[in-house]
């Protein structure tokens, strides 16, 4: 099934934190990971990336891997100059209180539908 | 065509806005994407480091029909032993730069890995210079 960041937002209840549209893109799979170096080398375009990670690097990650979407688990604080650097990056933040296993396991749930 | 940017020294703010830039430059040149993706991981982690290593400094980049080319100066404290800084997993950041997710020792090893040229020349306590070739030769 074809996901978008649209139904996952609805599917795993995520909140987000940005203005940037987001409706019809489209989720190929996960990637979770903090290490950014390593996040960067392999997270693929398309993917919703989970972290814990909140600071503003967190966007340049996002925007040279090409990811779908950012997912800032189990309520991590994300920065005030994050959000406002993913809104002029066109970079979507959502937060969940969910862990990255949890939030692993629903979209495992919805990618079997 | 010529790229010209400057990195500030310790400014985590706009740290890897010289590479999200090139990555956008590069698609609107209609460069294939995973000729970008080795460019924008190579160029992020010389960015990065020069961020948190050295003093900031200059990129230029060359984007030739067959080839790009980054070359990256600081004049930061320099690298000691180069064959030391290469190996994965090596790292001399601070607690606080690993806390923010960086410092795991994969930055060199992450630009060799994606690109088909690496030169970097170092000299303590005068600078470093990064040099980055990727080939866009059709595959």
């Amino acid at each position: 099934m074809k996901i978008t960041v649209k139904d996952l937002q609805e599917k795993l209840v995520l909140k987000a934190l940005t203005e940037t549209p987001y409706a019809q893109t489209e989720v190929n799979d996960m990637y979770i990971g903090d290490l950014l170096s390593w996040v960067m080398s392999r997270a693929k375009e398309g993917n919703v990336w989970v972290t814990i990670q909140g600071h503003i690097n967190i966007v340049a990650v996002a925007v040279l891997t090409g990811v779908s979407c950012i997912i800032a688990a189990e309520g991590a604080p994300v920065d005030a100059d994050t959000i406002s650097k993913a809104n002029s990056e066109g970079i979507v933040i959502f937060t969940s209180k969910l862990t990255s296993f949890q939030l692993a396991r629903r979209f495992a749930e919805i990618s079997a539908e | 065509m010529t790229l010209h940017y400057d990195v500030i020294e310790d400014d985590f703010i706009s740290a890897g806005e010289a590479s999200s830039d090139l990555k956008k430059v590069l698609k609107q040149l209609g460069i294939a994407p995973d000729i970008i993706r080795k460019i924008a991981i190579s160029m992020y982690e010389a960015e990065i480091n020069m961020v948190i290593h050295a003093n900031g400094g200059t990129i230029d980049v060359e984007i030739k029909p067959d080839k790009i080319y980054i070359c990256l100066k600081d004049t930061g404290p320099g690298i000691p032993d180069i064959d030391l800084a290469m190996q994965e997993g090596f790292s001399t950041a601070t607690d606080k730069i690993r806390d923010l997710g960086f410092g795991a020792g994969m930055g060199i090893p992450n630009m060799k890995k994606n690109s088909d040229f690496l030169k970097i020349t170092s000299e303590v306590g005068v600078g470093t210079t990064v040099e980055i070739e990727v080939d866009c030769a059709k595959e």
